[in-house]
This record gives C-alpha cells, sequence and structure tokens, in this order.
C-alpha cells in the first residue's frame, strides 16, 4: 500500500517540533504499525537522512514501551490494543496518517515521537507497593483471599504503564493510572496496613508531577489497552476522601 | 499448561559399565584447569543450608559502606537490587528501557514452578529438582538446581505478600495448573500474565527501595564495558540514551542481570533491545562464556510473514492440550487451503511418531518435528515454513464455547496479528527462538571467574542444562535475585575494604576512552547499508546453520562466514545522527556488533559439541536403527544421542588478549540422578 505519513520530528527537548511530510510505498498490508516505521526509517537511513526516533520494545503489547499518538488516537484505531499491535490491513491505501507523541505536560517530548514518562515510576515511588521485606513473608496460603477481590485486583494490576489515559486526557489527567494500582493494592489484605498512606501519598504525588484531574469524560478507558476500568477512578475518589477524613480525625 | 512428559515416564537405558573412557575422563579432570564450582560437600538437601552457614556475614553497620552495581531490572535484577537494598548496602541500578517495569520477562506467559505441594499430588523438592535435571537433558549441575527448587517455596510467599494476584480457587486458596515436563499441578499463575505480574512486583519492590534512598536509579542507561581493577569487577561504563554523556561508575562488586542473546537470531520472541553486550564484554574482560549453543527453539509461535518482519510472538504452549498438528502428506497439496485437505491426506505427524505423548511432546522435540515436515517440502503458508495447529476436532468436541473460554485471549492474540479466525481454520504456527539456557559461567555463589562479577537469571548458564522445563525462567529469575545473591554476595565482598575504588582511576579512564573511540568510529563510517540489514543477514545465517538443527559442515561454513560479515559491518555500516543526543541507531549499532562477534563464539561451541541434547541437536548424533535403543522399541530412530562418557561436561570458553578461545571443561557429577536416556514414546 501506498500512504502519506505527517510525522511529528523533534530534534531534542529544547527545540521546536514539526510535521513532516514522508511519502511511501509498497508497505505490506501484513506489516505492523512500528514494522511500517521500521521500513521508513530504513529507507531514511539508506538515503543518509536521521530515521525517526520512536519508543518500542517487547512488540507483543505488554511492556508498554510504545506510545504513538496516531490520527489523534493514543495507540491508534482499534481497541484494546497498543501501537505495536496495530497492523497495516487496519488501513487503506492512498490514506493520509497523522502520527504524534503522546501529548501531555508531564510527559516532556524527549525526541520526535519519544516521551518521558519518568512521572510515572515517581508516582509508583510515592506508596505503590506493599512494604514487605524479602524473607519475612508468611506462607502463602496463610490467608485466603476470596476469589472475587483477587480477581478485581488482577484487573486492577494489568497496566501496563503505558500513559495512552493521559495522553488521551484534555487535563493530562493521570487518574486512571493511579486508580488502578491503589485498586490492585488496596483491594488485597496484603496492602490494607498501608492503605490511607498508600491513596494520600498517591494522589499527592500526581498532582506534584503536574497531572490534571478527571473531569468524567473516560476517553482513558476507551483508549486502554488493557481496558482498565474508569470506575476504579470513582473507587480512587471515595478511598482519597476517607483517607483525608481520616487524617484529619488524627 | 501441561506436556504430559515427565521423569517417571522417562525409562531407564541400559547402564554403561565403567569403562577405559571413564577412567579417562577421570584423568583429564586433573589435568584440565576447570573453574572451580565452589559446590559444598555433604548430602544433596543440606548443601544450601549448609553454605549458608558457612557463609561469611557482614554486619548490618557495614553493609552501607559497600556499594553494588546491578545491570538489568528483569525478574533477576530488579529482585537484587530491592532485596541488597533492604539489607543495607548502596545498590546503582541500571536499565536500558525508559522505566525498570518495562524488562522483558515481563512478556512471559504461563506461569512459576514452585515445589508447595498444595495440590497434594505427590510434589516435592526432590521432585522438581529431579523433573529439572532431566528436563536439562543432565547437563545441568546437580547442587544448583537442587538449591533452585529448595528456594522455590520462598518466592510464592515473597510474592504474594506483595501483592501479585495469582490465580485463587473459589475458597480463596491459591490455584495450580500443569506444565510441560512435570505430572503434577506446581505451576502458580495469573492468567497469561504471569511474567507481567512478578516483574511488577519486582519493581515496585525496587521503586520501595528508590523511596528508601538505597537505589539510584539509571533509567535509559546502557552499559557499555566492565571495568576491572586489579583483575576485579569494579564498575562499569554506561552510556546515558538521553543525553549521549559517557560514564563511569564505580563499585565494590558488579551483578549483571542482563538476559540472554535469542537475538543473535534477529528474529526471535525477545524484545527487541535484547542484546549480550553487557555479557560479552564482561567475557572479552577475562569472564567464561558458557554453554551459549544451548539455545531454546518454542514449538508455537506465529510464521514469519515476510522479509520486514521484527519479531516473533509466541502463542503460548497450552494451545497444544486441544489442538492437532498436521501437514499436508502429499506434496501436490501444498499450497490448497487446509479444508480443501482430506483427513486421509493428512500427516498428524507428533501423533504418529509419540503416540503416547501425540501434540504435547517436549518442546525441543515438537520444534525439530515441524522442521523435518518442512524441510521435507511439506511447509503451509506462503514461505512454505509452516504447520497447522487445527482446534476443529476439539471444537466438535467441546463445542466453541468452551474452547473460546479455554484460549478465547491466545485466538484474539492471532487473529489481530494475523487477520484470520482460528475458530473458522487452523492456526498456522512454526517454531522461534524463545530462551538461550547458556550465559556466563557462575560458581555455586554466583560469582563468574572474574572476581567481583556476579550474574544472575537468562544471563548465568546454571540452572537449566541444555533444555529449560515450562514455567522455570520467572523461577530461577527470582530464587537469584531474592534469596541466592543476598547470600552469597558477602562470601566475596567480606575480603573487599569498601570504598576504595573510585572512578578517577586510570583503568575507568582508559575504558571510558576505549567506549569513546568506538562510537566514534561506528559514527564515522558513513556507509551504505542500516544496521537492521546487517542484523537481518547474520540472524539468517546463525538460524540457518546453528538454528534447530546443526552439523559439522554448516557450522564451519556459518564460521567462516561470519567474519566477512563483520567485515563488511565495519566498513559500510550506516550510523547517522550523533553521539550527544538520543540515537536508536547508535544503540543498535553497538549491540550488533557485539552479537558478530558473538555469533562466531555460539557456532565454535555448537561444533565442538559432538552430540546432541536438549536444545542443541547435531544431526550427525541420533540414534540409527542400528542402535540397540531403537532396535529394542526403547526409542525411535532420529533422537536425539547424547554422549556422557564425553560430553557431560560444561563448556567455559575463555578468550585470550588476542581473541583466541580457550575451552575450560566442568564435568558435571550426577549423584543423585541417575544419567538416563530420554524417551517419548
Amino acid at each position: 500500500m501506498n500512504l502519506t505519513l505527517k510525522v511529528w520530528r523533534q530534534k531534542d527537548k529544547d527545540s521546536k517540533g514539526r510535521i513532516e511530510t514522508y511519502v511511501v510505498s509498497d508497505i505490506p498490508e501484513e506489516a505492523s504499525f512500528l514494522e511500517m516505521l521500521d521500513i521508513v526509517n530504513n529507507q531514511l537511513i539508506e538515503s543518509g537522512r536521521e530515521p525517526i526516533t520512536f519508543d518500542h520494545d517487547c512488540r507483543e503489547g505488554i511492556c508498554g514501551a510504545c506510545s504513538l499518538t496516531i490520527n489523534g488516537i493514543p495507540h491508534g484505531k482499534g481497541s484494546g490494543i497498543t501501537t505495536c499491535q496495530l497492523h497495516m490491513r487496519k488501513f487503506s491505501d492512498g490514506e493520509t496518517i497523522y502520527i504524534e507523541p503522546f501529548r501531555a505536560k508531564p510527559f516532556p517530548i524527549l525526541k520526535d515521537l519519544m516521551v518521558d514518562r519518568s512521572s510515572f515510576d515517581r508516582v509508583i515511588e510515592s506508596g505503590g507497593y506493599v512494604s514487605i521485606r524479602t524473607g519475612s513473608a508468611v506462607d502463602a496460603n496463610s490467608m485466603p483471599i476470596e476469589k472475587e477481590d483477587a480477581d478485581t485486583a488482577f484487573d486492577a494490576a494489568t497496566c501496563i504503564g503505558c500513559g495512552a489515559c493521559v495522553a488521551s486526557c484534555k487535563n493530562a489527567s493521570a487518574m486512571l493510572f493511579v486508580s488502578a494500582k491503589v485498586k490492585h493494592l488496596n483491594s488485597l489484605p496484603q496492602g490494607a496496613p498501608e492503605k490511607t498512606k498508600r491513596v494520600l501519598n498517591m494522589v499527592n504525588k500526581m498532582d506534584e508531577e503536574g497531572f490534571g484531574n478527571c473531569t468524567n469524560q473516560f476517553e482513558c478507558e476507551a483508549v486502554c489497552p488493557k481496558s482498565i476500568k474508569s470506575e476504579f477512578i470513582s473507587d480512587l475518589n471515595r478511598q482519597y476522601g476517607t483517607a483525608l477524613v481520616k487524617e484529619a480525625l488524627k | 499448561m501441561s506436556q504430559k512428559n515427565s521423569d517417571s515416564s522417562v525409562k531407564t537405558s541400559p547402564t554403561v559399565p565403567v569403562s577405559l573412557k571413564e577412567i579417562k575422563k577421570v584423568a583429564e579432570k586433573k589435568v584440565t584447569s576447570t573453574p572451580e564450582s565452589k559446590i559444598p560437600s555433604g548430602p544433596i538437601d543440606s548443601k544450601w543450608a549448609k553454605h549458608k552457614m558457612d557463609s561469611a556475614l557482614i554486619n548490618p553497620a557495614n553493609r552501607r559502606k559497600f556499594t553494588a552495581i546491578v545491570v538489568g531490572t528483569g525478574l533477576a535484577g530488579g529482585s537484587a537490587a530491592a532485596t541488597l537494598s533492604e539489607l543495607g548496602y548502596q545498590v546503582k541500578c541500571f536499565c536500558y528501557q525508559d522505566s525498570p517495569r518495562r524488562a522483558h520477562s515481563i512478556a512471559a506467559q504461563g506461569g512459576i514452578n514452585a515445589a508447595k505441594n498444595y495440590q497434594n499430588d505427590g510434589d516435592s523438592i526432590y521432585r522438581l529438582f529431579y523433573d529439572t535435571i532431566k528436563g536439562g537433558d543432565f547437563r545441568s549441575r546437580e547442587a544448583n538446581v537442587y538449591r533452585l527448587a529448595e528456594v522455590s517455596t520462598n518466592i510464592i510467599d515473597q510474592c504474594v505478600a506483595q501483592g501479585v494476584p495469582f490465580a485463587r480457587e473459589y475458597g480463596g486458596l491459591l490455584d495450580n495448573r500443569s506444565f510441560g515436563g512435570a505430572q503434577v499441578k506446581r505451576t502458580f499463575y495469573a492468567r497469561g500474565q504471569t511474567g507481567q505480574q512478578l516483574l511488577l512486583g519486582a519493581y515496585q519492590a525496587l521503586q520501595k527501595e528508590i523511596n528508601n534512598g538505597g537505589v539510584e536509579m539509571h533509567s535509559r542507561s546502557e552499559m557499555l564495558d566492565l571495568v576491572l581493577v586489579g583483575g576485579h569487577a569494579k564498575g562499569i561504563i554506561a552510556r546515558d540514551m538521553v543525553t549521549g554523556e559517557i560514564s563511569s561508575h564505580a563499585a565494590d562488586c558488579v551483578i549483571l542481570a542482563t538476559g540472554g542473546y535469542g537475538n543473535v537470531f534477529f528474529l526471535s520472541t525477545n524484545a527487541k533491545g535484547c542484546n549480550v553486550m553487557s555479557a560479552y564484554r564482561a567475557h572479552k574482560k577475562g569472564a567464561y562464556f558458557s554453554n551459549p549453543c544451548y539455545t531454546q527453539i518454542h514449538p508455537t509461535c506465529i510464521p514469519v510473514s515476510g522479509d520486514y518482519q521484527s519479531k516473533l510472538t509466541l502463542m503460548s504452549e497450552s494451545l497444544r492440550n486441544d489442538g492437532r498438528i498436521w501437514v499436508p502428506k502429499r506434496p501436490e497439496d501444498v499450497g490448497k487451503l487446509a479444508s480443501e485437505i482430506a483427513e486421509a491426506d493428512r500427516d498428524y505427524y507428533l501423533e504418529r511418531k509419540y503416540p503416547s505423548f501425540g501434540n504435547l511432546a517436549p518442546r525441543d522435540i515438537a520444534s525439530r518435528s515441524a522442521k523435518e515436515a518442512c524441510d521435507a517440502g511439506l511447509g503451509i503458508g506462503n514461505s512454505g515454513l509452516g504447520v497447522y495447529l487445527d482446534f476443529a476436532d476439539s471444537i466438535n468436541r467441546f463445542g466453541k464455547d468452551t474452547i473460546a473460554s479455554r484460549y478465547g485471549n491466545l485466538f484474539q492474540m492471532y487473529s489481530k496479528i494475523t487477520g484470520e479466525d482460528p475458530y473458522s481454520e487452523p492456526m498456522r504456527i512454526y517454531p522461534a527462538v524463545h530462551y538461550t539456557m547458556g550465559g556466563l559461567w557462575v560458581d555455586y555463589n554466583l560469582m563468574s571467574n572474574v572476581p567481583g562479577l556476579h550474574v544472575l537469571g537468562e544471563a548465568n548458564f546454571s540452572d537449566h542444562g541444555a533444555n529449560r522445563l515450562g514455567a522455570s525462567a520467572l523461577m530461577q529469575g527470582l530464587a537469584d535475585g531474592y534469596f541466592v545473591i543476598s547470600a552469597t554476595l558477602p562470601n566475596y565482598l567480606v575480603n573487599e575494604s569498601p570504598g576504595t575504588i573510585n572512578t578517577g582511576m586510570p583503568e575507568f579512564r582508559e575504558a571510558e576512552e576505549n567506549v569513546r573511540t568506538r562510537i566514534s568510529l561506528l559514527l564515522s563510517i558513513n556507509g551504505k547499508r542500516s544496521v537492521d540489514s546487517f542484523h537481518r543477514e547474520l540472524g539468517l545465517l546463525v538460524w540457518d546453520k546453528c538454528g534447530m538443527a546443526r552439523n559439522k559442515n554448516g557450522l564451519k561454513e556459518a564460521i567462516d562466514k561470519i567474519p566477512a560479515i563483520r567485515e563488511e559491518f565495519w566498513d559500510n555500516v550506516c550510523v547517522p545522527g550523533e553521539s550527544m543526543n538520543i540515537n536508536q541507531e547508535l544503540e543498535k549499532a553497538g549491540r550488533v556488533a557485539d552479537f558478530m562477534d558473538f555469533a562466531e563464539l555460539l557456532c565454535h561451541d555448537a561444533l565442538h559439541r559432538e552430540e546432541s541434547c536438549g536444545g542443541h541437536f547435531r544431526e550427525e548424533y541420533q540414534f540409527t536403527k542400528d542402535d540397540p535403543e531403537v532396535s529394542s522399541g526403547y526409542t525411535n530412530e532420529g533422537e536425539a544421542k547424547r554422549r556422557d562418557d564425553e560430553y557431560a561436561y560444561v563448556a567455559a570458553w575463555e578468550r585470550n588478549d588476542r581473541g583466541k578461545l580457550n575451552l575450560k571443561k566442568e564435568w558435571l557429577e550426577f549423584e543423585n540422578v541417575k544419567l538416563a536416556t530420554r524417551s517419548y514414546k
């Protein structure tokens, strides 16, 4: 297939970026979107130009590295997929495709389509864990957990930390990401002792990193490659409220 | 997920009487300068306890004076960094990904083994040990494997305590399933995302320690060289992949947990960034590289669809429980639609050759049989490199809904990638490189022959022998990182004076200089071909000559051809861009340059090992109709033939200053498990 690509190019984080146009031909329909970019890059390199920089690694939808906004939609058209799982057969011959980075203030662009998502790591660092020391665990079956709770925790824990939720949100809110981690750990008895501290610290850190608030548009849920549910956000709000009251009553 | 094969169905071959060869072996052991494995004495089940008791301790107040560098943040590296920091050591941790959470352990699907015996089905530490030794085709160290089985139970406790959401039964207790190479249910799992959940557990533990100030994390940082001071590993040179800055990092010891080398084949199920650079740099600085020829080819991956293909996708082995594998019987049917080929004209070759195991034959055997069918011109799909995995019978028997409930997510993944519907037409599958059992040589303390250099997880060679069983990679990574290294590291550190190393030392300046020179060289070639085109060329050659089946002539041909590819690389590669900025081509170029050298080592090892075992199949060494094992009906013609008298050793390759390889042998002792030929008939 033949395509016109409009690609965001930006030399480094301090430079101004712009859209550049590439006309590409003979792209196989079976190729993945990233393989299409590989082909374009190979042509750029062999004609002495700089290839397009983009994050990617596992290319099977689980590491969360790939992060392209395709025709305005993080990870492109199609539900429950990452950019690397998008295939060219979803596009038509002669189509013009806009390729941009995940845009959000807390995700500064580093180069071309690559952004810095370390703000997510710092949010986890603020409380997205259970403080258990290696070697001090009790027997795994000494703490039965209701299957329903375990399943809910799992559903929340499938988040791959890609940041599509933030990129899709007009407020650059990270509420889906944060709520998923809070839901995962706070639903389990192992996470209970640090429940209050966790939700306060993570929400405060999220604000500090410059993520916005949720205004119930739920674009995040629509683009989430792991179909994390937006109802976790209302749960986060409830848990945050309870935690604030608890703290105030201390 | 299960293959029914296990030790209990592995029959014992006739015992070979003590021979001259045996005596020769003992004699040779004395003259060869074997690397010392430091396996503790005593009965197998008390070695680890005894070793821990005999190991040095460093008091809590002194630990903070020591710094450890950990490279890699997968299950092994992430868990090691977190655990060492909890103990009070200062840790500097490095990963090439933008976040430690993205290391490729995350992609493991199936599960993690542990000898908990929660199912009361006869499992034990000894049985897990036994299965792993046999599964590894008797090419791993008994003591290491026993320790792995022993700590497996602690891993599950630890992960559950971290909040890893393993699958549970309605009663609230943990669920298990069975997996390849075992007849007990000992595999713990979190749907098809076990690796992800375990890695997030380790990552969160790591973030906790970063928050506590014990770990200094360097993401998007690539180790480009190892620094030795007085022959000891005391630091690394790293490149900041955002700014391009080259920096030295000093420590009291270095821990590599940098994964496997499957990407030497270009196409594999590894992540695109996985590479051998850290391990190979260490090898160049004197660390022995062991058994590189033991590579695991997974039988059920989606076939290659074109020459633009960038990676291969694994489909879980569990599909073989309900899918039947076949190819057309007659070459004239190749190219027809599956539905046009009559039942009588289909060859269900695994069911035919291995009637008692059928489609659940072990990974190495299933992979090789697919290759044989395709080599015979019976392969399906455009490339002719594929076989059918057909669910029609199961759908008829159980109904579409049942099959959907078992494999829905996998079927969906398959149709996303191929655009085909596996409910109405058979899946196309083909084997792909998946895991590498070989790696840097380590002793029982997980320290390499270079003092101070410790190697964990897939990057070392120690636990899987010539073939890894399913659900054992996650177990090994976490065993090494959470439970082994924390106990063995003090044995090295106790003799070191902490804080005596600094980056101003000439060794660091020299190593930095070498790194800078190499980068400038790569950027200055300005040739015509992309890095990927060289990587692809190398990968195709290695896959062809040193893939699922190897022979002497093919390996020699590869060894002859690799230097020519390498020469052209250094003459004609094009690495655009600059060094002091993000430069993904430069990153790839450095990695591919090392793959070029490493590929030669891989082929040399495969050439020297004149036997077939596990993932290493030498065509010259297979059972023929003249062998008593075949005439007695014990095994089939064409099955892998080990040569224990000559090759029951770990090959430890040393490289001298001029790049010449020298083979050292660590002979393996089997005191608990009797050497036997595997049979799956």
